[in-house]
């Protein structure tokens, strides 16, 4: 049937796009669902979209910014025929062949799209304290972006939270702006990499709270303070920042995928080892979706690149792929 | 950028937003901002569609950071749609074409 895709692409982070890549060079023309505009990481381009300069992607010997890296990625497999839909994917059926997918706006009608094969990319995305505040502070002192906001906190005093590479890394990148960054870690380790650890430990405005957690935010209409408990002593003190950023992990965005595909500890999609196979037929998983340990841009990459193999081959041996598919997969 | 999108300053905003006849969808955004740049093609098409019902500025907030300060912008981008030069409606964070189209409908 005409209107039946050989593969259907959800997601556009460094595993969904080189997924993109290779499945355009092996002309089964992809269809990628990239998502829609947000200020989370949960947009086209994914988590890298937030960050500034990429250090360790290899090939970039003085870096990269992390937006123009995955525009790169994006002009990459357009030029081999990908085609994008800026939407999101609303729900999805895998229960029979073609396998479905639908998007649309919350305001809008649904769009169903159909095709013989599908790679989950949808990546992972940024915790939230889970605060009451929260809320209706963000976008007020609480922010997700350290790219987008720290401008606004020129001679301020501000908090992160958190202690991975993320964490740190916004740390650091505000100290560009801000007085003062009082990093807050449940830990008294980080989990952040040695080289974070020794900007962060080096950098005169940054110090940190250790074995502590935010218990509320202050202000109304804006930030004006947080309260910290150290979680040893149960002792709590206010902190005056008026400004909060949270780092403090990811959850994969598998929601879509509950009721559909085999999902492992966390709520991560579950694959075959050594594969981007997951339990159904024609459905492939790759990058943070299904990566609950590297989660690097690279290892997504990896992941994405054996994603499209993995469906070209499945594709080519139920011959649902293009004729001259022989021809084309020598190119990888 | 659009033919219909006015570059908004420090020293033009007031006269460009009591001056108008009707609704200002103003856009606050950095050239540093991701985000900011996701939307840009979005509030392009917006301007195209709605010339005669909504205009469209941009306001770079690097350039005009007094504006900034008044409307008290802590994040970006920020939409503010101003309706007879007073602020009616804030939208903090990127949003798809759909979504931006719902929140501000009403006050159009």
């Amino acid at each position: 049937m005409d209107d039946v895709r050989e593969v259907i692409i959800i997601g556009s982070g460094p595993a969904g796009l080189t997924a993109a890549i290779y499945t355009a060079r092996a002309n089964l023309r992809p269809l990628i669902i990239e998502g829609e505009p947000s200020s989370t990481s949960d947009q086209p381009g994914g988590q890298l979209m937030l960050t500034t300069d990429v250090e360790n992607y290899p090939g970039f010997v003085e870096g990269i910014m992390g937006p123009d890296l995955m525009g790169r990625f994006r002009a990459q497999a357009e030029r081999f025929g990908a085609e994008y839909l800026t939407e999101k994917a609303t729900r999805v059926d895998f229960s029979e062949h073609p396998l479905r997918v639908w998007t649309g706006h919350p305001s809008g009608g649904e769009t169903e799209h159909r095709a013989h094969a599908v790679i989950v990319a949808t990546g992972a995305r940024a915790l939230m304290l889970g605060l009451e505040a929260e809320n209706h502070l963000l976008g007020h002192g609480v922010s997700t972006c350290a790219t987008c906001d720290g401008f606004f906190f020129r001679g301020q005093h501000i908090a992160v939270v958190g202690g991975g590479d993320s964490a740190l890394e916004e740390a650091t990148f505000l100290t560009k702006f801000a007085e003062s960054v009082t990093i807050i870690h449940r830990r008294k380790e980080l989990r952040a990499s040695k080289i974070m650890q020794d900007r962060a430990f080096k950098n005169p405005k940054i110090r940190f709270l250790w074995d502590s957690v935010v218990t509320d935010i202050e202000g109304e209409g804006k930030v004006e303070g947080i309260k910290v408990k150290n979680i040893l002593s149960g002792e709590e003190t206010a902190v005056p920042v008026t400004g909060l950023f949270v780092a403090i992990g990811h959850v994969p965005n598998t929601d879509l995928f509950r009721d559909q595909l085999e999902l492992g500890a966390n709520g991560y999609l579950h694959t075959r080892d050594g594969s981007s196979y997951t339990d159904v037929e024609g459905v492939f998983a790759c990058g943070d979706a299904q990566d609950h340990v590297y989660r690097q841009a690279i290892t997504a990459a990896g992941t994405g690149c054996m994603a499209a193999i993995d469906a070209e081959r499945w594709l080519e041996a139920r011959g649902e792929a293009p004729s001259d598919i022989a021809e084309t997969s020598t190119n990888w | 950028m659009a033919q219909s999108i006015v570059t908004l300053t420090d020293s033009t905003f007031d006269e460009e937003i009591k001056g108008s006849d009707e609704p200002v969808l103003v856009d606050f955004w950095a050239e540093w901002c991701g985000p900011c740049k996701m939307i840009a093609p979005v509030l392009e098409e917006i301007a195209d569609d709605s010339v005669g019902k909504l205009r469209v500025g941009k306001i770079n907030v690097d350039e005009n950071l007094e504006l900034a300060r008044r409307f008290e912008v802590m994040s970006i981008p920020t939409l503010i749609l101003f309706k007879d030069g007073e602020p009616q409606h804030r939208i903090i964070g990127a949003k798809g074409k759909g979504q931006l189209l719902q929140e501000i409908e009403a006050f159009l």
